[in-house]
């Protein structure tokens, strides 16, 4: 979004209404940049919800192909577009919901080696990956420059959501400091989730990106949101940054410099 | 007053459903053999054979994660809290 001119005062008058957002609120979330870690059920929701709201860039970056199987709970991606890459298909829905955006997809998996460099220039990040690995490669180049990450992962039928201040707050390897031996955690695929689930937690990080563009609210710094679907309950396990963390330890040995 | 210990997740399912409860534990590792007495076979799911904790939960003290404190041997106070919940990494 160049300016808040006419139409986008159409598009956007349900927000720019809020006390709290207005002009200057739509002019803050026009001008940020939002990097989508993974297009499928978490980075479905959040991409397509910070597209519409008008964020001004949304790089989407997933290495897969859209399969059946996906389309339970991956709504960016359609039965047409079956065996398409996921992070084009991604960008297509995504310029038909709001031209404005500008969306750069990356057919890649974010590596220990390519991360930093991928997420150079973005705002902030979300974390929707489906592995410990990448996620883990994701927190150590944001702790690194100092990038607020949000973090959001699903199991069955629970979520988990948590929003990384580096420097300000507990990072992802205080919460979860190594991947879990492979024989302990099958990959996602294995382990089912339910379609509805990956929706709503995307949405948690989608919110939590608002908030963090729009410089309002409590973000879920050190706290880790759980949520039960089946239960339907919502609970915080506060969490801390850990003294032994070695992003956390990376960072104030950077910043110490 | 004792150690407050909250299950999360996959793991509450092992104890009825009941999240919050109590332990007179001095450490970690006393925290789960309390759990396994009262809902057997919990404790395969927290540790291997060895008895070394699993990485798929992540346990912490007072929210700080054991892996950075002294693991299974983690010393607990009275009023401390243990959170036990599962790593998951779904997307």
């Amino acid at each position: 979004m160049k300016d808040v001119d006419v139409d986008c005062r159409q598009r956007y008058s349900r927000q720019i209404m809020l006390p709290g957002v207005g002009v200057e609120g739509q002019r803050k979330i026009g001008a940020a940049s939002v990097f989508i870690v993974g297009a499928g059920g978490l980075g479905s929701a959040a991409a397509y919800y910070l597209c519409a709201a008008g964020v001004g860039k949304l790089g989407v970056a997933d290495p897969d192909q859209v399969e059946l199987s996906n389309l339970q709970r991956q709504i960016l991606h359609n039965t047409e577009r079956l065996g398409a890459a996921k992070a084009f298909s991604a960008a297509q829905t995504l310029r038909d919901l709001n031209p404005e955006v500008e969306v750069a997809p990356r057919r890649q998996r974010l590596t220990v080696e390519n991360a930093r460099e991928l997420l150079d220039g973005y705002d902030l990040v979300v974390d929707c990956s489906d592995n410990f690995h990448t996620r883990h490669a994701v927190n150590d180049a944001c702790v690194c420059a100092r990038r607020p990450l949000i973090y959001g992962a699903v199991q069955g039928f629970q979520g988990q959501a948590m929003t990384i201040v580096p420097g300000e707050g507990p990072c992802y390897r205080c919460l979860c400091p190594d991947p879990p031996a492979p024989e302990e955690a099958p990959p996602g695929w294995q382990r089912g989730v339910i379609g509805v689930l990956p929706g709503l937690i995307g949405l948690v990080q989608a919110s939590e990106a608002l908030k963090l563009i729009l410089g309002r609210g409590e973000l879920l710094t050190g706290r880790l949101l759980l949520y039960d679907m089946l239960a339907m309950e919502f609970s915080q396990v506060r969490v801390k940054r850990s003294a032994g963390c070695p992003a956390c330890g990376m960072v104030k040995e950077v910043f110490k410099k | 007053m004792g150690i407050t210990i909250k299950l999360a997740g996959s793991i509450a399912l092992l104890t009825g459903g009941r999240d919050v409860l109590e332990s007179g534990a001095s450490n970690v590792m006393g925290c789960i053999d309390d759990l396994e007495a009262r809902f057997s076979g919990i404790k395969n799911s927290l540790c291997d054979d060895s008895g070394n904790l699993k990485g798929v939960f992540n346990i912490y003290v007072n929210g700080e994660n054991v892996k950075y404190l002294q693991g299974a041997v983690t010393p607990l106070e009275d009023g401390d809290e243990v959170s036990i919940i599962p790593a998951m990494a779904g997307g």
